[in-house]
């Protein structure tokens, strides 16, 4: 196998970690700061796929469709934590685990009454579907480049608002001891009500982007969900370092582990038990990462440190 | 309204061992089919209650334990073995054994973590049983026949296989009683409410906890076996992390921490399901937002309200 191939599968690679990333980011953020588990992010990422696929039929605009996907899956967000979510943050784990699998329930039935249940498909907008020619015998496709820009520039972004601003120091301390900065004056709803729909806007971020590479259906947030899991307890919860950290490798191992795994295996058991062998090795191998790093560090690589 | 828990219950035994009966009278062989499918996730939800109830242990990945009893009857009957005797033990023995490898690694853990680690190695073995393609993957598989029993028992006649389903949910609710209020019943409980106490008098917890998690593996796997019985076919998403989540909503919708709870669970989620399905194909749109008011104001669970006492 050429070196061409596994850097294009590497960027591959990169590209998915980046999509987790978006996803874990927001999940991490609700649960670091609201200590909510939020099994319905992946609705919302659901959710902004379909505005968007559904923005550019109505506009034939890419531009546009983002900008009311991300709106709509903002305000989505916001509704949804004001309805249902904002009850149970001094709830046990068990009822916010069950009270958002409810509401999955809920979308992802809500989606097929109004798009069907089949799959949507939506093409890459004209000016990003050529390739780039990234190195001699590389042409990579330019819209996959901009989804790993995209992802790069949003975690740039939340390492500054979080790190930086008078929002992000909010955030912060309404993580260590929300109780001292509602007496401080601070309004902590309306703080948490903004941090869950920036968490949802990114979620529909990714599934906005999506759109053009995977398939657009009813329960396409809940496979990823799965994988952001896996992804947040590698990386340690509440961190959003570990986030992206961990979203990468997962995004790497799983691309690679795809790609590989199956010719490797083929020149050691054969082509026939390859066959069967590969992929089903391929898609438990994030699981048995996840397994080795909690055999060294229950905890996740970057334990996010909370009072 | 309270009814004395111990006439609830024999009304409840009674009217299930009579449903056969009815079902015969008004020549609906459905309703014998609907309530063993209803026994058979009691089976599974009683299991989960085990550890989710009695020993705040909160699994999302208990339809894992389901699938593997189900894949360790349909695989011995898609080479020709078709034995109950082999079936049914090796059923109960994989799901125990997968279960002592998730445990041991999950309960490392624990809160939120140890939810999601459960559900992700769930979601594991569903993606594993999808992608072997020698096994059906996303297909699964037609049970040519349920399992045998060198004619003793025939599970093909369904009054035969209704009461040995309705035989095993009794005599598992018999053996939970008598384990929660034994010693072993009583560490595990005690090790929800105060787990560094409870380390400090000098109970190895893990172990406790870890023996609970693979007894409740091991029963889910017996419902595994019966459900594809049940089916007479095997399909991966026995294992989808929506079972997980169903079966977990019938604990809680019946009470958690309590042992018929579970059962009265799965017999009102269930017949909701198929109201709500002959009702509308839509169903989902419905049940969804009850569960989250079920979540947000019922909190005691059917059992709880029935039983007058939470």
């Amino acid at each position: 196998m050429s070196w061409l191939l596994v850097l294009e599968q590497c960027l591959n690679g990169l590209q998915f970690g980046v999509m987790l990333f978006l996803m874990a980011a927001g999940l991490t953020l609700v649960f670091g700061i609201m200590n909510l588990v939020n099994l319905a992010h992946g609705s919302l990422y659901m959710v902004g796929a379909y505005f968007a696929t559904a923005a550019f039929g109505w506009t034939g605009s890419f531009v546009l469709a983002v900008v009311f996907s991300l709106l709509a899956t903002l305000a989505v967000g916001m509704v949804v934590e004001v309805v249902a979510l904002r009850t149970l943050y001094e709830r046990d784990h068990l009822d916010q685990v069950l009270a958002t699998f409810g509401l999955i329930l809920f979308f992802n039935e809500a989606v097929a009454m109004v798009w069907g249940r089949t799959a949507l498909f939506t093409t890459v907008p004209k000016a990003l579907s050529g390739h780039l020619q990234l190195l001699p015998g590389l042409r990579y496709p330019a819209y996959r480049a901009v989804i790993i820009l995209v992802g790069l520039a949003v975690a740039l972004l939340l390492y500054v608002v979080v790190s930086r601003t008078r929002l992000g120091m909010l955030i912060r301390a309404g993580a260590s001891n929300r109780t001292m900065v509602a007496a401080l004056g601070v309004n902590v709803r309306l703080l948490y009500t903004i941090v869950f729909g920036v968490g949802a806007a990114l979620a529909g971020l990714g599934g906005l982007m999506a759109g053009p590479i995977y398939t657009v259906q009813p329960g396409m947030g809940d496979d990823i969900l799965i994988q952001v899991l896996v992804v947040i307890v590698i990386g340690g919860i509440g961190s959003i370092r570990g986030a992206l950290v961990g979203a990468v490798v997962v995004g790497m191992v799983d691309t690679l582990g795809r790609a590989f795994l199956k010719p490797m295996l083929s020149t050691t058991i054969g082509p026939v038990a390859a066959n069967d062998a590969g992929p089903a090795l391929a898609s438990m191998l994030i699981y048995i990462l996840m397994a080795a790093v909690l055999s060294f560090r229950p905890q996740g690589l970057f334990p996010a440190a909370r009072g | 309204m309270r009814i004395p828990p111990a006439s609830a219950l024999t009304v409840g035994f009674v009217a299930l061992a009579l449903v056969p009966v009815v079902a015969a009278l008004l020549n609906q062989p459905f309703y014998l089919d609907l309530v063993r499918r209803i026994m058979i996730f009691a089976i599974a939800a009683v299991s989960l209650d085990l550890i989710l109830g009695f020993g705040g242990m909160v699994s999302f990945g208990h339809a894992a334990y389901l699938g593997v009893g189900a894949y360790a009857v349909a695989i011995p009957a898609f080479y020709g073995v078709h034995s109950g005797f082999v079936q049914w033990p090796l059923a109960v023995g994989l799901s125990a054994l997968v279960a002592l490898v998730i445990g041991t690694l999950s309960l490392r853990t624990s809160g939120v973590y140890f939810i999601m680690i459960t559900l992700a190695f769930a979601q594991m073995l569903y993606y594993l049983g999808i992608s072997i393609n020698a096994w059906g993957a996303d297909d699964g598989m037609r049970l040519a026949r349920r399992s045998q029993f060198g004619g003793a028992v025939d599970l093909g006649n369904p009054y035969v296989f209704y009461y040995v389903v309705f035989g095993l949910l009794v005599l598992l609710l018999w053996l939970g009683h008598r384990l929660i209020h034994a010693r072993f019943g009583m560490v595990i409980r005690a090790a929800r409410s105060n787990e560094p106490r409870l380390r400090a008098v000098g109970f190895a917890t893990f172990r406790y906890k870890l023996a609970a998690f693979v007894l409740a593996g091991a029963v889910g796997g017996l419902a595994g076996a019966l459900l594809t019985n049940q089916t007479e076919y095997l399909t991966p998403s026995y294992m989808h992390w929506t079972r997980s989540g169903d079966i977990m909503v019938m604990v809680i919708l019946g009470g958690m921490g309590t042992l018929f709870g579970p059962v009265l669970g799965a017999i009102v989620f269930l017949l909701l399901e198929d109201v709500l399905a002959a009702w509308t194909v839509h169903w989902q749109v419905v049940l969804g937002p009850l569960l989250v008011l079920i979540v947000l104001y019922a909190r005691r669970g059917l059992w709880g309200l029935l039983a007058g006492r939470g």
